[in-house]
């Protein structure tokens, strides 16, 4: 079968935006990053949790920080136009902040494992924040043309000839019938 | 191209351009009547076509507001979207995926055949496939069947084979690449298939039948069609006689303008149909258009669905090539042992890596989800296409709240799935399962049901007209020179991908207009 190169490619885009060199030095879910510092409206805290909650609610082992990062980047300047959206996200990391504290004696970044402040996230599940998180982040983290590789998707296809001559059959584990 | 006068009451007015009004449109040129298709959407040609699963959304799909209401659980994952079908030329023409199957005799009876079920309004078509077979026969060779008129099947891809190994394992016959209206081989014009997958977001290859074209530019080009893109109907209008006289529509200026027309033919899809009628009640018809009956929007139906996807431990890459060219007939009998009447379909899916995220399991997070997401490249998937129960309380109705840009009520629909529906998806899911299990599935999906993809019902066809709203042309009962063209006639939806069949009606229906007019009855 025709593999695929699930290394991520980087355009030459990507690399002025800074992304791609945050990616190799290796982003952290700390409120003194320099990602979460650069947030106009949403303070370091915030973003930083939003990024952890991000990455513990749809974890993947093979993908960096970078690209949850990305996912939450843009609720900064949603916050920024929109009161009530912002008012929504500072409730739900406070709530998330004091389950973390009467469970783990912690703030929900500072909860060291995953199991833990997943029973934090379980707790909030039915909250308008949680759900409001977790839908906007289907988009947000998978359609991230970025890591469609990583997934064995090879994604556009037409200006490629479409797979006629590029492995549309070429299975060959199937016992034969 | 032709252009007619808003002021011309000598043309035919069809709202919608898909499969059912794109080819009535078509067909009434060729015959030399002139018409008028308003279409809501905008015109999207092949060339912009995108292969990327949201981009292509946002340019396509009906995303005015709608509201839900029911036990499906579509109406919990996915309250404003009940239905994914296109907004654009050549209506979910442009986005269906091909499959193209007739419907087997006891279909068209389905009352005689499974009685009186409890909480059903199961009716016989007016209709028989005896009768509808020469139409199904001008439809095959219209489209391009693959597996009619000597035109051969499509090559089987990755999914299509894990599919037929794992069916045959398992004891089932009838497994192959489907009957499909895309080109296995050049014809029509149009060319062969060049397996790129996307079959969802609109076909780059023109391999695929789309009235957008094939039907539209044939019609366009006997200077008897005008398609109006950017026109969204908001009211049929009628006489003190009580026959219809034209259509009022939005423009893409957000003017009202209004198309004098001998006859309406409404091919709107099976939420917009029925809302169009309801939206123009008047004091004559205080219920809406065509509603003596009381059955506008009742028995909508959108096939017991469901999807199975399975994980191997090595890759299938199942999103390349045909999306849905890949069949496993055996269970689409009608055989009540096995604890439901009616059957259905196992046909080949695949979603890309965006999509399954969306829909393999709504609202999931956590490891369990991630770890499938994980295997995708491992992924086999099939979509279950079975009959499902028309029920009266199963309905499109006008929001009593909400309402659109224009100030029309929107379409709000209800669904609870029967019991009958619930038997025979656990069926599938089981036989699904076992298909993938034969030949090394570690792990399967019970996917739940897609927003609906085949909407039908809310203006049936029924003999008497007191059990529907339309006659065995799809002509209203109520008024003669007003009909419905698309896929909301359906008296029933058997188990089979409806579209062939609305084209088969539509061929039909033509026929019969035609008539009509020639002998000035309309």
């Amino acid at each position: 079968m025709r593999k695929i190169d699930g290394r991520v490619r980087v355009g030459r885009r990507t690399f002025l935006q800074g992304t791609a060199a945050a990616a190799a030095a290796g982003v952290t879910f700390s409120a003194k990053a320099a990602w979460a510092a650069e947030a106009k409206t949403l303070t370091p805290h915030q973003m930083a949790t939003l990024a952890l909650m991000a990455r513990d609610i749809f974890p993947h082992d093979r993908l960096a920080d970078v690209y949850y990062v990305r996912a939450v980047t843009p609720y900064d300047a949603k916050a920024g136009g929109d009161g009530a959206f912002h008012e929504m996200i500072a409730f739900g990391i406070e709530r998330a902040d004091q389950d973390a504290k009467s469970h783990f004696n912690a703030a929900y970044i500072d909860v060291p494992w995953e199991e833990q402040r997943v029973v934090v996230l379980q707790g909030m599940e039915q909250t308008p924040f949680f759900s409001k998180i977790r839908g906007d982040l289907v988009v947000s983290l998978y359609n991230q043309k970025e890591v469609w590789a990583k997934f064995g998707y090879e994604g556009s296809s037409a200006e490629h000839g479409g797979y006629i001559h590029r492995g549309f059959n070429d299975i060959d584990w199937l016992p034969s019938v | 191209m032709a252009s007619f006068d808003l002021n011309d009451d000598s043309v035919v007015c069809i709202v919608g351009s898909g499969a059912g009004g794109g080819t009535l449109g078509n067909e009434l040129a060729q015959k030399g009547i002139k018409v008028v298709i308003l279409e809501a959407g905008g015109r999207h040609e092949i060339q912009d076509f995108i292969n990327d699963e949201w981009g292509s959304f946002a340019q396509l799909a009906w995303k005015d507001m709608r509201t839900t209401s029911g036990t499906w659980r579509v109406a919990h994952d996915f309250p404003n979207l009940p239905a994914w079908i296109v907004k654009s030329v050549g209506g979910s023409t442009v986005h269906w995926a091909g499959a193209s199957l007739r419907f087997r005799d006891y279909e068209f009876k389905a009352r005689s055949t499974y009685g009186a079920l409890p909480g059903t309004s199961l009716l016989d078509w007016p209709i028989t496939l005896a009768e509808m077979e020469p139409y199904y026969a001008k439809a095959e060779f219209k489209m391009g069947t693959t597996g009619t008129n000597d035109i051969p099947r499509l090559p089987g891809n990755n999914n299509f084979k894990v599919l037929e190994a794992g069916a045959k394992k398992v004891g089932y016959k009838e497994v192959h690449t489907g009957n499909m209206s895309i080109n296995s081989q050049p014809r029509d014009g149009r060319g062969a298939c060049q397996q790129i997958g996307f079959c969802f977001q609109g076909c780059k290859s023109g391999g695929k039948w789309s009235t957008l074209y094939t039907e539209i530019p044939k019609g366009e080009a006997t200077g008897n069609l005008e398609v109006r893109p950017n026109s969204m109907a908001v009211k049929i209008e009628h006489n003190d006689a009580g026959l219809v006289t034209g259509v009022v529509y939005l423009d893409g200026q957000g003017k009202l303008q209004r198309q004098k027309a001998r006859v309406v033919a409404v091919a709107g899809n099976s939420l917009e149909s029925p809302r169009l009628l309801l939206n123009s009640a008047s004091a004559k018809f205080p219920d809406g258009l065509a509603n003596s009956s009381g059955q506008v929007g009742r028995n909508y139906m959108r096939h017991m669905t469901g999807s199975v996807y399975a994980i191997f431990e090595k890759p299938v890459h199942m999103y390349r090539g045909t999306t849905m060219a890949g069949i496993v007939r055996d269970e689409s009998i009608n055989d009540p042992k096995r604890g439901f009447v009616g059957g259905y379909e196992l046909e080949t899916l695949s979603l890309g890596l965006p999509f399954t995220a969306a829909f393999l399991n709504p609202g999931a997070w956590g490891r369990s989800f991630t770890s499938a997401m994980d295997d995708y490249a491992n992924m086999a998937g099939m979509w279950i296409v079975g009959e499902d129960m028309p029920r009266e309380t199963n309905r499109v109705t006008l929001d009593p709240v909400v309402k659109d840009a224009n100030g029309m009520p929107v379409a709000s629909v209800h669904f609870d799935d029967h019991e009958n529906d619930t038997a025979m998806r656990n069926h599938a899911y089981k036989q699904g399962a076992a298909i993938y299990d034969a030949v090394g599935a570690v792990r399967t999906f019970p996917t739940p049901p897609y927003p609906s993809t085949h909407n039908m019902g809310t203006n049936r066809m029924s003999e008497k007209p007191r059990d529907g709203v339309v006659n065995k042309f799809g002509q209203t009962h109520d008024i003669k020179n007003l009909f419905i063209s698309d896929g909301s006639q359906f008296t029933t939806g058997a188990a089979c991908n409806p579209t062939l069949t609305i084209v088969a009606l539509a061929i039909r229906q033509a026929d019969n207009m035609a008539g009509m007019m020639s002998r000035t009855e309309i």
